[in-house]
């Protein structure tokens, strides 16, 4: 069973989902019932590759045309602000899985066998029949951006949004218009491929956010691929959860990075490094973590950027109760305890309870 | 005897000033005060998901989304809440009952529950109620 998914998940064609897919709204929606008996919110899968050379990371993505009409939209947190953003090379994605696949095939022989308004927008672009915004702001603002230009965003959308704004305040929100997409030619299962070019000590890679939108009990399928100069660090480290495998982790092949390297805006890809690929199969409710990449060598993923550790204190809720409140009532108590002491200290000797 | 009254009305107000001064969902409890209540909505759940009414009084709920989605609080009965789950009623303002409160903001409706008993208040935009957003209200005669 295990071995179809995984099948499956291959011949959908590789799977990198790390975009949670929001229907974008036309007439605004009320009432259960309206995207689904379960009220879930369908997500797209698309295709990514996180690759990090020289302190830059660079970002593939695929938008897969599903067919139909109207729009669909996605919000991915980033690590850093993207100095570059333009259409990917035509086959690094499916060059990843094909190298990937060949591997996993083998296995199979052997075996027989997933801004309130002040939200900054800091870039805008279309590519092909996709408008992406790249954002600057805290959950709420960015929340509130998506959901004032039309996004409608899931009940577990406030809570997530602010996972990632504590640790990076940047996001990208893509629009894709299916009729645009039509009407250019494209065929369902046609990808745009987007490249984001994104300065940062260290990448990481967004998992929770595959899970938005996501029902109690619903899984979430994803493979990530890694390329870095060295043998990555990981943490959560694969194999230690539950619902995160190392597929696949090696040395890149020569003809892999000669193919990676002549796609279109990839002459970034060196010529030696590690090649690594993470597939996820877990419960959605239990995917609350991010992978953290240490790719110094120093084998020091961070707590922080894999969503552990809080890089600062939530928000509270509830505004904090009034001190002067609490204080008098901490005065008026004491001198009732101190009241209550007094009389039991004048009881009567051989006095006895009723 | 009077020892052990007094002791115990010492400590029946100490208890109710600790209560005071925490705060309740519930305040203007006096005869006088008009009843009000302050539901926070805060990654989609209610805050708090459970509060008591004395019947026949108007009831000022003050509804705080602080939330950049927009959610919903409609209170009434299952047979109510059945018909919501399958509505298509885009948007709420004509009901005290049923309110809509738009991403960041707040709005207060008031409400006179007539018959004591429990009611739940659910928010049926599509998954909320699902993922927690449900709360009861309990009437005291």
């Amino acid at each position: 069973m295990r071995r179809s998914t995984k099948a499956h998940r291959l011949a959908l064609a590789a799977t990198s989902a790390l975009v949670a897919v929001f229907m974008l709204a036309g007439p605004t929606l009320a009432c259960a019932g309206l995207i689904g008996p379960n009220g879930a919110v369908n997500l797209l899968r698309t295709t990514t590759f996180a690759g990090y050379h020289d302190g830059v990371e660079h970002y593939v993505t695929a938008f897969k045309f599903a067919g139909g009409g109207g729009k669909f939209g996605s919000i991915v947190p980033l690590p850093g602000i993207p100095s570059d953003v333009v259409r990917g090379g035509d086959w690094t994605l499916q060059r990843l899985v094909r190298e990937t696949r060949k591997q996993l095939l083998f296995e199979a022989d052997l075996r027989a066998a997933p801004a309130a308004s002040g939200a900054e927008v800091l870039l805008q672009t279309r590519i092909d029949a996709l408008d992406i915004t790249i954002l600057r702001g805290g959950g709420a603002d960015v929340g509130k951006w998506a959901t004032d230009h039309g996004f409608r965003l899931p009940p577990d959308s406030p809570e997530v949004l602010d996972f990632y704004a504590q640790r990076s305040p940047i996001f990208m929100a893509a629009s894709f218009d299916a009729d645009a997409a039509k009407a250019r030619g494209q065929s369902i299962g046609d990808g745009t491929p987007v490249h984001f070019t994104i300065p940062t000590e260290n990448p990481w890679v967004p998992l929770r956010i595959l899970g938005l939108g996501k029902t109690p009990g619903a899984t979430v399928e994803a493979d990530v691929f890694l390329l870095t100069d060295h043998r990555p660090a990981l943490l959560p480290r694969p194999g230690l959860v539950p619902g995160l495998q190392l597929a696949h982790s090696d040395a890149a092949s020569d003809s892999l990075l000669a193919d990676l390297r002549s796609d279109k805006g990839m002459g970034w890809v060196p010529s030696s490094a590690w090649l690594t690929q993470i597939a996820i199969d877990a419960d959605a409710d239990r995917l609350t973590f991010d992978l953290a990449v240490d790719a110094s060598g120093k084998d020091t993923p961070s707590m922080v950027a894999a969503g552990f550790v809080s890089p600062r204190p939530p928000a509270p809720a509830t505004p904090p109760a009034d001190l002067s409140r609490i204080g008098l009532a901490l005065v008026v108590f004491a001198i009732g305890a101190a009241f209550v002491l007094g009389l039991m200290a004048t009881r009567p000797a051989g006095a006895r309870p009723a | 005897m009077k020892r052990r009254f007094a002791l115990s009305s010492v400590a029946a107000l100490l208890a109710a000033i600790m209560v005071w001064a925490v705060g309740g969902a519930v305040l203007g409890t006096s005869g006088s005060e008009p009843l009000q209540v302050e539901i926070t909505i805060h990654y989609s759940h209610y805050e708090p998901a459970a509060f008591r009414v004395p019947a026949g009084r108007p009831v000022a709920i003050v509804l705080r989304n602080t939330d950049p989605i927009d959610h919903e609080w409609i209170v009434g009965d299952a047979a109510l809440h059945a018909r919501h789950r399958t509505g298509t009623e885009p948007y709420h303002a004509s009901r005290p009952t049923e309110v809509t409160i738009p991403a960041l903001s707040t709005i207060t409706t008031v409400v006179t529950f007539a018959s004591p008993g429990s009611l739940q208040y659910i928010c049926h935009l599509p998954g909320h109620e699902a993922y927690g957003m449900v709360g009861t209200v309990t009437i005291t005669p």
